[in-house]
């Protein structure tokens, strides 16, 4: 645990893929560990929506003595109430999940808390080794096990890896104890999502594996294998200008810039 | 030199002196919380609960209950009597040889205490209890002589001041362990806290033959839930506590002791004293915690248990197999406790070790202890067209499934046990996905919110619909639907019998509504699950319908209320503490040593553990698979006439 750190995890409603029932989301979970494991008691944990959600005691059973709600209803933007909690707080380190397991799910609240607060990001965290200094040695969870460790300034936001430590038990009493701080801040209703008609989403078929290794020796390789980019290229010696236009070339062949 | 006023005064001092113990030994008693006990009524059922239940329950050893009886009785008389002829004086030839002759009886049983101690089996407590023999002789010797003269057997003043002197060393010897010891924390003090005990037991139903198995609801809401410190106990279980007289039936019974787990029931209830007249264990004289060396544990009344009293690896490795409690002649209550202390555990500390957290997670977010879509909860009965509650509305049985839908291998029992209903052509139907895990993995884990939560959601089912029993499979479920949904203020089971599927079934075959074949498959045993034994008393149902199969059962020698756990109950799977050797594979030698070429079984649970031990073994089946297997289809029969 370090001392005087100022850590906030962010935390949302989720949602159990087998019941579809509200349940502590699984990232958010381990952002709450996380910050748990570096803050102690000082952590703070907030959620912007619905002060009664009863899964938000389930966060606080993980030994939290209050909670923070930015109190909101659903048509709401979290974003802004978020911004204008974290904005002047001296906060050094903000934890979320990588995505919501309900509502957009679209996995962009931390890039756009970090643009509007103008900090770095820091996506998929496993395990924040260090702090000190005004700078945090944070180790990225990367595909198949592998880590890299970065160094990045003070403040700046994490998302929360499914390879960081697993969220501890839950525990009934704490979490009914836990004392609520409801902040109720200006509405700021999400206009683009009240436009949007929401379906429920069906399973896609899944592809038929065809096992193609003839021994364990192919399965294991198979299995643990990098998989190789064919069309990388690494530039080191040519000229910005020519790195950059490699850059354009390639999100134009991707069709991300039209 | 005159001393004849000695041995009264000494008789006495060590009344006051017991006297005096008593109270402070009542005050440490109290320290516990309210609970509303009877005390009158109790008082005066104690002699008929001493004398029937208590001996009913030390009678299994014919040995030490008839050994009992004579030292007991005669002390107890021989005692009364003392006060009379030697504290008042009261000159009276037949009070004195009444005297005499309690004390030959407690002399006669003391002798035979004394044999057994010569050799004691392991599970007794030696150290100061291996005195105790001595000390019942000394007391029944000494006032023997002592009497001689009031009996007129000897002239008065006989020996002069020098026997008297001698006597009074020896009455102070003999009746510090008897009087001073028994308020004091000696072994004498079983009589004494053991007395007040049955008076004062938490579950007075549980005397004059009934039974009391249902855990008793956690109050939710508090400022902390379940037990962490010894206080935190009822008044009247810290009393229990006292009673033990450390005879180590529990600890010869126990499965987890016998595997090797850390934990001794005669131990975890001897470390409840430690903990509520505050101390350490280092006095006690009984088998350890196998592996865990005694001495280190540390124990005061506001101290909280598990901080170095207990260990939770202790607390966890219980299956919850009431083998103690029913063995247990002091009907001590060792299962509450436990799960008391684990309600602490898991409901304030979040400390469930291993797999407990996840299934605990998984009942909440999906009714189910293995976090399966609770839509699938109907899908073994695709094939056999089962009526729905919500569809029927009513039937004469509601069939309560059980979490055994999700298990292919229970599925089989399922469907054998519909087999037989549709041959007897029960008016049966079922909750389907409306049905919810009954809560009992969630409440022996020591989450009694989840298991309330539960509980309630079930009985607010069950109440929309109309039928006259409700039958499962499952014998955990069983006990809680018929022992523990009780306490939740529903109506919903009320006038409703709650039946075990074997008990039933045998209602059937009894009626004549399943025609079944003899079975010719070889010798066949049969494992009584702990939580349709034990804790509800059905033996013989069970060996009705085999026997109804021709089947002579082949019992182990572990059967009926002695039958050894599965290893199955109580959440021990999950929490799955370290152990030289499992549970499951003791009972299976249990099994072996019949010879028996099948072990029927009345539980899926029971199923799962004994047929997860390595073959070659015999096969396990469930009753209502051996029926099934047996059934004489009518309609074939009469299709080829």
């Amino acid at each position: 645990m370090l001392p005087n750190i100022n850590v906030v995890s962010l935390v949302s409603v989720g949602r159990h893929p087998q019941s579809g029932r509200a349940r502590r989301a699984e990232q958010d979970g381990r952002a709450v560990e996380l910050g748990l494991n570096l803050a102690g008691n000082t952590l703070t944990v907030v959620h912007a929506g619905n002060a009664q959600e009863p899964v938000l005691r389930q966060y606080a059973g993980m030994g939290l003595p209050s909670l923070t709600v930015l109190a909101q209803e659903s048509d709401c933007d979290a974003l802004p109430a978020l911004v204008s909690f974290l904005k002047d707080k001296h906060i050094d380190v903000v934890l979320t999940g990588v995505r919501a397991e309900s509502g957009e799910s679209s996995g962009m609240l931390p890039y756009l808390l970090a643009e509007q607060l103008g900090w770095p990001l820091v996506p998929r965290v496993a395990e924040i080794l260090n702090i000190k200094e005004g700078e945090a040695e944070v180790l990225l969870a990367l595909p198949r096990g592998q880590r890299r460790a970065v160094i990045v300034k003070l403040p700046f936001i994490a998302s929360v890896d499914n390879a960081a430590q697993e969220a501890r038990q839950t525990a009934f009493g704490p979490g009914l104890r836990a004392d609520f701080k409801v902040l109720t801040l200006e509405r700021v209703v999400d206009e683009a999502a009240s436009q949007w008609q929401i379906n429920i989403a069906k399973p896609r078929p899944k592809r038929l594996k065809v096992v193609k290794a003839k021994t364990a020796a192919d399965r294991m390789k198979a299995a643990t294998a990098k998989p190789v980019g064919g069309g990388g290229k690494i530039m080191k010696d040519e000229t910005a200008a020519e790195k950059a236009q490699a850059i354009f070339d390639l999100l134009l062949e991707e069709k991300v810039v039209r | 030199m005159m001393l004849d006023w000695l041995p009264p005064t000494l008789i006495g001092v060590l009344l006051v002196l017991a006297g005096i113990g008593a109270v402070r030994r009542m005050n440490l008693w109290r320290a516990g919380q309210a609970e509303k006990v009877d005390i009158l009524a109790g008082l005066l059922a104690m002699p008929k609960r001493y004398l029937h239940d208590l001996h009913h329950v030390v009678d299994r050893d014919k040995y030490i209950s008839r050994t009992h009886v004579a030292t007991g009785g005669g002390f107890v008389l021989a005692m009364v009597l003392v006060v009379f002829v030697h504290l008042f004086g009261i000159d009276s030839k037949i009070l004195a040889w009444a005297l005499l002759a309690a004390l030959v009886m407690m002399f006669c049983g003391a002798l035979f205490v004394y044999k057994r101690r010569l050799n004691p089996p392991s599970r007794l407590s030696k150290g100061p209890w291996m005195r105790l023999p001595k000390s019942l002789l000394t007391f029944s010797i000494t006032f023997f002589v002592l009497t001689l003269p009031a009996a007129g057997v000897l002239p008065e003043g006989f020996g002069g001041w020098l026997l008297t002197l001698v006597l009074s060393a020896l009455i102070l010897m003999s009746l510090s362990e008897m009087l001073f010891g028994m308020t004091w924390g000696g072994p004498m003090k079983h009589a004494f806290a053991g007395a007040l005990h049955l008076a004062l037991h938490r579950r007075p139903e549980r005397f004059g033959g009934g039974r009391s198995t249902g855990l008793k609801p956690a109050v939710l809401g508090e400022t902390s839930h379940g037990v962490a410190k010894p206080t935190d106990f009822k008044w009247n279980q810290l009393l229990g506590f006292d009673a033990c007289v450390q005879c180590g039936r529990c600890e010869a019974v126990c499965p987890a002791f016998a595997a090797g787990q850390p934990l001794n029931p005669k131990k975890l209830i001897q470390d409840m004293v430690v903990g509520f007249a505050g101390g350490t264990d280092e006095n006690y004289a009984g088998s350890p915690y196998p592996n865990v060396e005694v001495g280190n544990a540390k124990g005061a009344p506001n101290q909280i248990i598990t901080d170095g009293l207990i260990h939770p690896d202790t607390l966890w490795s219980c299956t919850t197999c009431r083998a103690c409690v029913e063995e247990c002649p002091m009907m001590i209550e060792h299962v509450d406790a436990i799960v008391d202390m684990r309600r602490f555990l898991t409901l304030e500390k979040g400390d469930t070790p291993n797999k407990g957290a996840q299934v605990l997670e998984n009942i909440i977010a999906t009714d189910n202890p293995n976090g399966y879509s609770p839509a699938s909860r109907t899908h073994w009965t695709a094939d056999q067209n089962l009526n729905l509650m919500k569809d029927v509305k009513q039937a004469d049985v509601l069939f309560w499934v059980s979490d055994g839908a999700f298990d292919m291998r229970s599925q089989r029992i399922l469907r054998a046990f519909v087999k037989l209903m549709k041959a007897a052509n029960v008016d049966v139907a079922i909750l389907g996905d409306e049905e919810l895990d009954s809560g009992d993995v969630a409440r022996r884990l020591g989450d009694d919110a989840t298991f309330q939560s539960l509980a309630k959601r079930n009985l607010a089912t069950l109440s929309k619909y109309q039928f006259n029993k409700i039958v499962t499979t499952d014998p955990h479920a069983f006990h809680c639907l018929k022992n523990e949904y009780g306490d939740f203020g529903s109506d919903a089971l009320q006038n409703v019998e709650v039946l075990h599927h074997t008990t039933f079934l045998n209602q059937l075959v009894k009626d004549g509504r399943l025609q079944l074949d003899t079975f010719k498959g070889g010798k066949v045993t049969y494992h009584d699950p702990c939580y349709l034994g034990r804790y509800n008393g059905e033996y013989e149902a069970p060996r009705e319908l085999l026997a109804s199969l021709g089947i002579e059962v082949a019992e182990m020698e572990r059967s009926g209320y002695r039958s050894r756990c599965c290893g199955g109950g109580g959440g021990a799977p999950i929490t799955d503490i370290p152990s030289e050797r499992r549970i499951a594979d003791m009972r299976m030698e249990d099994v072996i040593s019949t010879g028996a070429d099948m072990v029927a079984v009345g539980c899926q649970q029971c199923t799962a553990m004994l047929e997860g031990v390595v073959e070659p073994r015999p096969v396990v089946k469930d009753i209502a698979e051996i029926l099934a297997g047996q059934l004489i289809d009518r309609q074939s029969i009469e299709e080829t006439h």
